[in-house]
């Protein structure tokens, strides 16, 4: 049986899929991978349906080991260094690891988060029908330590597909523009404020993780003052603190809220938050 | 009930109430008529968000469903006497005797309100299994603790503001602590993994 050997995880190295839609009622956050459209795409190039878990590598300083059997890979989401067995590997592509092959998988350059999928999936017990790690539950796999062996399920039925390698393109380093739908507490906020969300720049934090990214610009000023109710939120909703400034929520986000959500990031825009670094620019469009 | 429908990205609806009563008849006229493709439904204060699958259920139509759903639903219906959970709870928590103070009120009597009122889950959320848990004869408004525990043992009993509440697991906290049960409030291997599920009634007894 083939399987992963963790020999260093780096700062916070997890399996997740696609999530655990439909709990959200019981106080269960969808989690799943950040950047999906990564996770789906390392899962197809090596020929697995899109929901198989992967691992989600936050910065990079990620060693393992393969064991059991040969294994096709592929890595996505950040770019930067990987090699196997000292020997780079190409992004974005699907590899072979014989038994005892390790993947390194460096210092991120661009973008902040790793996917990578193995042929059969990491196959780890699922709960609520999911293999995703929710950090702020504590549901799911455990963030993974040094010596944690990870087995590999079965091969799916679909072969390893040829891919086109023009299809890879790193995440933005520089400024970035995300996509916004209304919330539905935009008009809690002045028209100065809508306005202003698109029309200034913003800034990422270093208060960014997986439950929310938080940004710095010009305060939202609010045209309802009070409490909010507190009522369900979606990741990607945008909700303002009482400061003004916006944090976008992301899969491990709370279920519900009590901060005025002014906009909705749109999901592919999701992907993009998913890489960004604190510091990074951010500009805002209207989906 | 004529209920306004707020944006809520790509696949989602917020539909906004007047209050608990309405969100409960609701959520529970939704849930009676769930359509394929509805993936979410989510109670709150005020509040039923309605999540879909967009590839299944389009979002225009899952909109003109809640329409007509909330046309149907009664306003301040009779809920069906859904099956109750009862909570054995030993009453010493460490905020017991301050509570009732703040209240007004002896121990005894705080606890014979919280073990005779009959109460209901309204909504769920801060961690997996945390049920709101009110009451329309619960005449109490519980402060939260100043500064919030850093740990809450779980099958901690607890009240803030109008609600009731049982930590389902060892988390922060700043709800009064008034007792603790054996009770277990979340178990991924249950189906449903909650013991407080929306929209059940949920009773307190004085445990041996």
């Amino acid at each position: 049986m083939a399987r992963l050997v963790v020999e260093q995880p780096g700062p916070l190295a997890l399996v997740e899929d696609l999530g655990r839609a439909g709990f959200a009622h019981l106080g269960v956050s969808r989690s799943g991978a950040l950047d999906r459209g990564a996770a789906r795409l390392a899962n197809r190039l090596v020929g697995n349906p899109d929901g198989r878990a992967v691992l989600e590598v936050l910065v990079g300083g990620f060693r393992a080991r393969f064991e059991g059997a040969e294994t096709w890979f592929a890595v996505t989401g950040a770019w930067g260094r990987v090699t196997l067995d000292g020997r780079p590997v190409a992004p974005y592509a699907a590899a072979r690891a014989r038994p005892g092959s390790v993947l390194e998988l460096g210092a991120a350059e661009r973008g902040i988060r790793y996917l990578l999928a193995v042929r059969g999936g990491i196959d780890e017990p699922p709960v609520l029908g999911s293999r995703a790690r929710d950090t702020l539950a504590a549901l799911g796999p455990e963030p993974l330590a040094p010596g944690r062996v990870l087995a590999i399920g079965a091969e799916p039925a679909a072969s390893v597909p040829l891919i086109d390698q023009d299809a890879a393109f790193p995440p933005a380093g520089g400024p970035v523009t995300l996509a916004l739908l209304p919330g539905p507490r935009a008009d809690w906020f002045t028209d100065a404020a809508r306005h202003a969300l698109f029309e200034t720049p913003w800034r990422v934090t270093e208060r960014a993780d997986r439950v929310g990214v938080r940004l710095v610009g010009a305060p939202l000023a609010r045209r309802v003052e009070g409490e909010l109710a507190s009522e369900a939120t979606v990741p990607g909703s945008m909700q303002v603190a009482g400061g003004g400034q916006p944090t976008i929520l992301l899969a491990d986000g709370p279920v519900t809220g009590g901060y005025p959500v002014v906009a909705i990031v749109t999901p592919a825009s999701l992907d993009v938050v998913a890489q960004v670094r604190p510091g990074q620019e951010v500009r805002f469009r209207h989906a | 009930m004529n209920r306004r429908l707020l944006p809520s990205g790509e696949a989602a609806v917020l539909v906004e109430c007047d209050g608990l009563d309405e969100v409960l008849a609701l959520h529970d006229a939704l849930a009676a008529d769930r359509l394929p493709g509805v993936v979410e439904l989510v109670p709150a204060a005020r509040t039923v968000l309605v999540g879909v699958d967009t590839d299944v259920l389009p979002l225009e139509s899952a909109m003109t469903w809640i329409r007509r759903a909330t046309l149907a639903a009664p306003v301040t219906g009779e809920r069906e006497a859904a099956d109750v959970a009862t909570i054995p709870v030993v009453y010493d928590g460490d905020d017991l005797a301050a509570t009732a103070h703040l209240l007004d009120i002896s121990t005894e009597a705080l606890v014979d309100a919280h073990r005779s009122a009959e109460w209901r889950v309204a909504f769920a959320g801060f961690a997996p299994g945390f049920g709101y848990l009110v009451c329309d004869d619960w005449p109490y408004e519980v402060p939260r603790l100043d500064a919030p525990r850093t740990r809450v043992p779980a099958g901690a009993v607890a009240l803030a503001g109008a609600f009731a509440g049982v930590y389902p697991r060892q988390s922060p906290g700043g709800w009064r602590l008034i007792g603790r049960t054996d009770a277990v409030l979340w178990d991924a291997q249950s189906d449903p993994p909650a013991l407080l599920v929306p929209g059940r009634r949920v009773r307190f007894e004085a445990a041996d």
